[in-house]
């Protein structure tokens, strides 16, 4: 007869720390956290000791001193008597300016030679081929000071605008080019609801969002009869309607005028102006990413299995429909991932702005006020934490909408 | 089918007709334009804007190139020899060459140093990225990096012998111990290499380099493309391993080393390439000993291929991802412990899968060395856009340099592109 018995229980030993694979990743870890901590502690250290014999310290104070410095391209009040903390603020909303233009230009060229680039047309699709190698490999900062030097150099001076046989005119007599930006007609309310330009502003936007759901309860409802009774109501009229009445009724109550940009001593006054950095940085990251983003979007449309396509024209689809309904709804699931990583890279990549002097983030708190106030480490630490904010927002709400659009499975 | 009388037909050929060419609209070029040009409205249209636009381009470019002027010593000669013509001044191209490439402070009597560390450089990079050459050319890539700097930065041959002294007896101890015992053979050739370094730091005599072979150039000397090529060529070297071992460190399934791993890499990964090197020029030196100076050279290689290698760390994790669990569970059966498994089953699968991706990050890297301009290092960039354009001769020619600049990165980082297609292809098996 056999009996089982349990094999001997084993003591511990010391060399089960390298040899037993249960307790090896143990010791590995503690090893791991050890040099860390050694490490953390000579770098802590030095920084104590250097700070110490440079007679500084950390120390945040210095944001409500007084700035000193004067930004010229900003959306909110500034003056060179604010704070360091609000030239910062003024840094990030031009930092998130910028980049939000960048995006929204920057897929707008990228899904054009995206598509482009798949055309049947030989001519058009070598062009766009080219577009993207070229722009794709060139470093960006180049592209940003090229766009820039034309903007300054190339572009004619407000003098050039003067007299009676000037070498420049404005366009339609509303947009003035000139090297120093761009000027542009600004609407303005005359008789506004509550004499504060931005409340006026914020009741425009908020009719906008009314109408906008309105339009989405109104297709919802025609998307529920062509259940029903598989005719489609047509919404073309009452969406423009919607969107426009209120509008236009909203327009003229608060009686909407533009002021146009006109020639006063030696530059242009009113309207909107646009600098030429912004212009520069805006057009460059625009065209250097829409690169990227077109390789994106078709890699995105190839993805999609050629069945897909002929199945679509079989049932009687017109090519116009295919795109819509069939190849680009499953080309977006392929292309949202990368377009999330791009959008991250604009909002990264504007921090070039220093380069050309547009007072994005980088150039304020980065810039200036760190060489005014020699606060080096805290500068950095809190540009370094803006970035990772914005990289994490953005992130987090492409991750929403990509969830939302993802294939639903079982 | 009843019976045919032949006598009914009233005609029988009773030859083969020959074949006829197609008709002229579906043959040859006319085919060709038709399908590809001009099937249908929308296209025709899109094809006269494209012409047009080709025109138009061409038209702008062309004079200004072949009436460019390649001899002359200042913008103001070479607008007086245009005389009002379109032209371009391509003066500033061979005049300044030496500072667009070296940087305006390196000794002219040792331009060959950079240039023969450059052929060098296509030596030592040919046997890693054609595996067809003889595998004895590895060791021409492997003292490349010790003669390239002794090379570039002169001074004490001993100092670049001691480093290299260090990484053969590291080599050697790994040689050894590593194939019984991989823990013990990395961690101690990591002893031993530390040990050769101090102790031949420390028997380097004083004052070395006053008198040496080749006179030393400081780093703040370097400038030009040579200081993209050096940025570029260093930290994508650098962050291939450092990156394969975050990637390795992220999958790992201890917590703690994956934890740090993942910090690390998505803190890199959320903030620009400009902040980190702020944190280059202004920050790291409060991070390092008080009496040590370290070289801003050397603090911008080091953030730069921090930053790089989380980024090669995401592709080379994709990599692994990538491959079928039954590879890991191949390598487990044949009882191979983890070093073993991941060098000679997942790493060169996981690695083949990523390249494309690796090289994207390098010619990514590449172009962003360009960055260092922002931190007043004089590269290519901050060549044009600081001593050239503002000395007296040349301030106002654009359009040449910036061309210049442009059409430089470009070959460079197509050719990289094309190669790493061109890998792509060689390695795909089949399956």
């Amino acid at each position: 007869m056999t009996t089982l018995t349990d094999p001997p229980k084993e003591s511990f030993r010391l060399s089960m720390l390298i040899n037993d694979t249960r307790y090896r990743s143990l010791t590995f870890q503690a090893i791991a956290a050890i040099a860390l901590a050694l490490a953390i502690f000579y770098l802590g250290n030095n920084l104590i000791q250097n700070l110490r014999a440079a007679g500084l310290n950390i120390s945040y104070d210095f944001l409500g001193d007084p700035a000193g410095y004067d930004i010229n391209q900003r959306l909110i009040e500034y003056d060179s008597q604010s704070s360091h903390a609000r030239a910062a603020l003024v840094g990030v909303l031009n930092t998130l300016l910028v980049a939000f233009l960048a995006c929204v230009t920057a897929t707008i060229f990228g899904v054009i030679a995206g598509v482009l680039r798949l055309s049947n047309n030989w001519i058009v699709s070598k062009l766009m081929a080219i577009y993207v190698e070229i722009f794709r490999n060139i470093p960006v900062l180049i592209w940003i000071i090229i766009i820039f030097t034309i903007m300054t150099a190339v572009m004619p001076g407000p003098r050039e605008f003067r007299g009676d046989n000037a070498t420049s005119s404005m366009v339609f007599d509303l947009f003035a080019f000139t090297n120093r930006g761009v000027y542009v007609p600004m609407p303005f309310f005359e008789n506004g609801l509550f004499g504060n330009a931005v409340l006026n502003w914020v009741v425009v936007l908020a009719v906008a969002i009314g109408s906008w759901f309105a339009t989405r309860a109104v297709n919802a409802r025609a998307t529920e009869t062509q259940a029903q009774t598989g005719v489609r109501p047509n919404t073309l009229w009452i969406n423009l309607a919607i969107w426009l009445v209120p509008f236009i009724a909203l327009m003229f109550i608060m009686g909407l005028a533009w002021e146009v940009p006109e020639l006063k001593g030696f530059n242009f006054k009113g309207g909107i102006k646009v600098g030429g950095p912004l212009i520069a940085l805006w057009f460059a990251l625009s065209i250097y990413t829409g690169a990227f983003i077109a390789e994106n979007v078709r890699a995105g449309i190839q993805a999609v299995s050629k069945g897909q396509t002929e199945a679509a024209s079989a049932l009687g689809l017109r090519p116009n429909k295919v795109m819509n309904l069939v190849v680009l709804p499953q080309a977006l699931r392929v292309i949202i991932p990368p377009l999330i990583s791009q959008y991250l890279n604009i909002t990264k990549n504007s921090s070039l702005a220093i380069a050309v002097g547009y007072a994005d983030i980088t150039a304020t708190l980065g810039g200036i006020t760190l060489n005014q106030t020699g606060r080096a480490i805290e500068c950095v630490l809190l540009l370094m934490l803006f970035y990772l904010t914005a990289s994490l927002l953005i992130s987090m709400a492409m991750n929403v909408y990509n969830a939302s659009v993802k294939l639903k499975e079982r | 089918m009843a019976d045919q009388d032949n006598n009914s037909i009233a005609f029988v050929a009773t030859e083969v007709i020959p074949e006829s060419p197609p008709p002229a609209r579906e043959t040859g070029v006319v085919k060709w334009l038709r399908e590809n040009l001009f099937s249908s409205v929308t296209n025709t249209i899109l094809t006269v804007l494209a012409l047009g636009l080709i025109y138009l381009v061409l038209k702008a470019t062309m004079p200004w190139i072949f009436n460019g002027l390649w001899t002359t010593s200042s913008l103001a000669e070479c607008r007086e020899i245009l005389d009002g013509t379109t032209g371009a001044c391509f003066s500033v191209l061979t005049e300044r060459w030496n500072q667009l490439i070296y940087g305006f402070k390196y000794p002219v009597e040792e331009y060959w140093r950079p240039n023969l560390a450059f052929l060098l450089m296509l030596v030592a990079i040919a046997p890693v990225l054609f595996f067809d050459l003889p595998r004895k050319l590895l060791i021409i890539t492997a003292l490349f990096p010790f003669v390239a700097f002794w090379l570039i930065w002169g001074g004490t041959i001993l100092a670049p012998l001691v480093a290299l002294i260090g990484f053969v007896a590291a080599g050697a101890f790994f040689q050894t111990f590593g194939r019984s015992n991989f823990a013990l053979g990395f961690f101690g050739a990591i002893v031993i290499a530390l040990l050769v370094w101090s102790l031949g730091g420390a028997m380097i005599p004083e004052g070395a380099s006053e008198n040496a072979l080749l006179p030393a150039v400081p780093s703040r000397d370097l400038g030009g493309f040579m200081l993209n090529m050096m940025l570029g060529l260093t930290c994508v070297s650098l962050s291939v391993p450092l990156g394969i071992a975050l990637a390795l460190g992220r999958q790992s399934n201890m917590p703690l080393i994956k934890g740090i791993c993942v910090v690390f890499i998505e803190f890199v990964r959320g903030v620009p390439l400009i902040t980190l090197l702020f944190v280059a020029s202004v920050m790291l030196s409060y991070f390092f000993p008080p009496d040590a100076t370290v070289d801003l050279f050397l603090r911008v290689v080091i953030m730069i291929t921090l930053f790089s290698a989380a980024y090669i760390a995401e592709v080379v994790r994709g990599g692994l991802a990538a491959l079928p669990k039954g590879q890991y569970e191949a390598a487990d059966s044949l009882g191979l412990d983890y070093p073993q498994a991941m060098r000679l089953i997942i790493l060169p699968q996981a690695l083949k899968i990523s390249i494309p991706g690796i090289v994207n990050v390098a010619v990514g890297l590449f172009k962003d060395t360009t960055l260092v301009s922002v931190i007043s290092m004089f590269d290519l960039v901050g060549m044009i856009r600081g001593p050239i354009l503002a000395s007296t001769e040349w301030n106002g020619v654009y359009w040449e340099l910036f061309g210049f600049a442009a059409a430089l990165f470009f070959v460079v980082c197509y050719g990289i592109s094309q190669y790493s297609q061109w890998l792509e292809r060689k390695l795909h098996k089949g399956h």
